[in-house]
């Protein structure tokens, strides 16, 4: 996927929103400017299919050298898959963030929070806080 | 960024922002974070040459009369009597014995073989030391010259660290044995050597005035460039140092904290001397229910952080003080002060990180020695 075809919270997550099954499944990831500013990744805590989420709330978080960060879900609804094999391959989040470093799969419920951005406000968003 | 304004910068803070350093408030200084990534900047330490803008650190330097027997009533380790070149790491306790800094005392020779006194102490200590040191040595003409901020002080550390110095330097910085230094000229400029650090490597730090600083950290980061070493970051300093088993200001240390608890017995000399804080350092020695400074390596790649609670079965038996996963060791270790009676070698405990319990055993400290 590309990073224009994402949305994307102002805590750095990104949501893909597909249509399936008369319903909505949400891909959510982190962004590669929030990759990039961690460095060093070394450990991500994930949680199990089946917990619910909460838009704005922290489903999981991921660690660097230096620092612990929350992560935050951008959406409601319920994990219906997580990337498992994520953790041990970290590296992934660098080279393929909008792809293969997708870190969980979310059943919709309810509506898209309005607060989200697309690609263009997030990166102004980014470039701001430079 | 409007506080930006009032912090203190570094003569090489321009170098920093011109090749990517991420600069970070601390304490009240501008100092780069990281420069490319943080494991990249510790294991080139390790392998090669890491160089560090040290310049926050607090360099005051003493004259008048008596001035070793007056640091000697301040220090928890004899700094009287040393041999003129010799450098003494050594703890500051305030009358009840809470630790106020630790620092270098340095006894050395300037460029014309006369002996002085100076001493480096914690950048977010510095005023409150050079505050202590003023108000116990009235009644004397000892005068505190502080040129914290007039001067600069590098970092040049590795195993190919001395090496490169050498190239540079009129003094070997091989030829100075580990804790000593001396004056000298550097790039023809006149500097303070000494074969010391905060990594666990081998190395050297350089103090100069503000104005060398550049010409200097210059030549010897074209010599680190050349050999696959490069700069490195508070970030990198702080893995570094725990692996190394060396505590840290504000994590490992504060005024809460007695002597006795560090696990610095080097650093701790009680013997026939007097100095502040020296009573209550004996009354703690006595106290078993002291927790002393210890090593711990966890299970997984998770960090425990400062505040995380020990813990032996259901019981808690300590803190963490620091913790990373660390670079070199590829493991997740920690400093803790944990209960004298759970803290032999292999004792088996938990480390609560965010209200999961992770499996922990006691380790030795130093994590990591440079092989010899």
């Amino acid at each position: 996927m590309t990073p224009e075809e994402l949305i994307f919270a102002e805590t750095h997550e990104w949501a893909h929103i597909a249509e399936q099954d008369g319903g909505k499944i949400a891909t959510i990831g982190i962004s590669a400017n929030a990759v990039e500013a961690l460095t060093d990744l070394v450990y991500m805590d994930l949680p199990a299919a089946g917990t619910a989420v909460t838009a704005g709330n922290s489903f999981g978080e991921v660690e660097s050298v230096k620092a612990t960060s929350e992560l935050y879900s951008p959406m409601n609804g319920e994990i219906v898959e997580v990337n498992t094999s994520l953790p041990d391959n970290l590296e992934i989040l660098n080279s393929d963030p909008y792809g293969e470093g997708w870190i969980i799969k979310v059943k919709v419920s309810g509506d898209t929070p309005e607060n989200l951005m697309d690609y263009a406000a997030y990166q102004k968003q980014c470039d701001e806080a430079h | 960024m409007d506080s930006d304004k009032q912090l203190l910068k570094t003569p090489l803070h321009q170098w920093h922002i011109d090749h990517q350093g991420r600069m970070v408030e601390f304490a009240g200084w501008s100092m780069p974070v990281q420069y490319t990534s943080i494991i990249e900047e510790h294991q080139q330490t390790r392998n090669s040459i890491g160089m560090f803008d040290v310049s926050h650190m607090g360099r005051l330097y003493f004259s008048g009369t008596n001035v070793a027997e007056f640091l000697d009533g301040l220090t928890t380790r004899r700094v009287a009597g040393v041999e003129c070149g010799k450098i003494r790491y050594s703890l500051m306790t305030n009358d009840s014995g809470g630790i106020l800094d630790d620092v270098l005392v340095y006894h050395l020779p300037d460029l014309n073989g006369e002996p002085f006194h100076m001493m480096v102490v914690n950048a977010s200590n510095r005023a409150k030391i050079v505050d202590w040191l003023n108000e116990r040595k009235s009644g004397t003409d000892i005068q505190i010259d502080d040129r914290t901020e007039t001067s600069a002080m590098i970092a040049v550390q590795g195993p190919l660290a001395n090496e490169a110095v050498k190239k540079l330097s009129d003094v070997d910085p091989d030829s100075l044995p580990y804790y000593t230094g001396t004056t000298t000229r550097i790039c023809g400029k006149e500097a303070i050597l000494s074969r010391t650090g905060y990594t666990g490597e081998d190395g050297c730090e350089i103090m100069i005035p503000n104005e060398d600083a550049q010409l200097i950290w210059d030549e010897v980061f074209s010599l680190a460039a050349a050999a696959q070493g490069g700069a490195a970051g508070l970030a990198a300093r702080d893995t570094l140092r725990l692996e190394a088993g060396m505590p840290l200001y504000g994590h490992e240390l504060n005024e809460a904290t007695n002597p006795a608890q560090t696990d610095l017995k080097f650093a701790i000399q009680m013997k026939g001397r007097e100095f502040v804080g020296r009573t209550s350092i004996a009354e703690a020695r006595k106290d078993s229910d002291l927790w002393i400074r210890t090593g711990l390596e966890l299970e997984g790649r998770r960090a425990a952080r400062e505040d995380c609670k020990v813990f032996h079965g259901e019981q808690a038996v300590g803190v963490v003080t620091s913790g990373s996963y660390t670079p070199t060791l590829q493991k997740s270790i920690s400093m803790a002060y944990i209960h004298p009676d759970h803290r032999e070698l292999g004792t088996a405990l938990s480390v609560d990180i965010r209200g999961k319990l992770h499996k922990a055993t006691v380790v030795k400290v130093p994590f990591y020695q440079r092989p010899v």
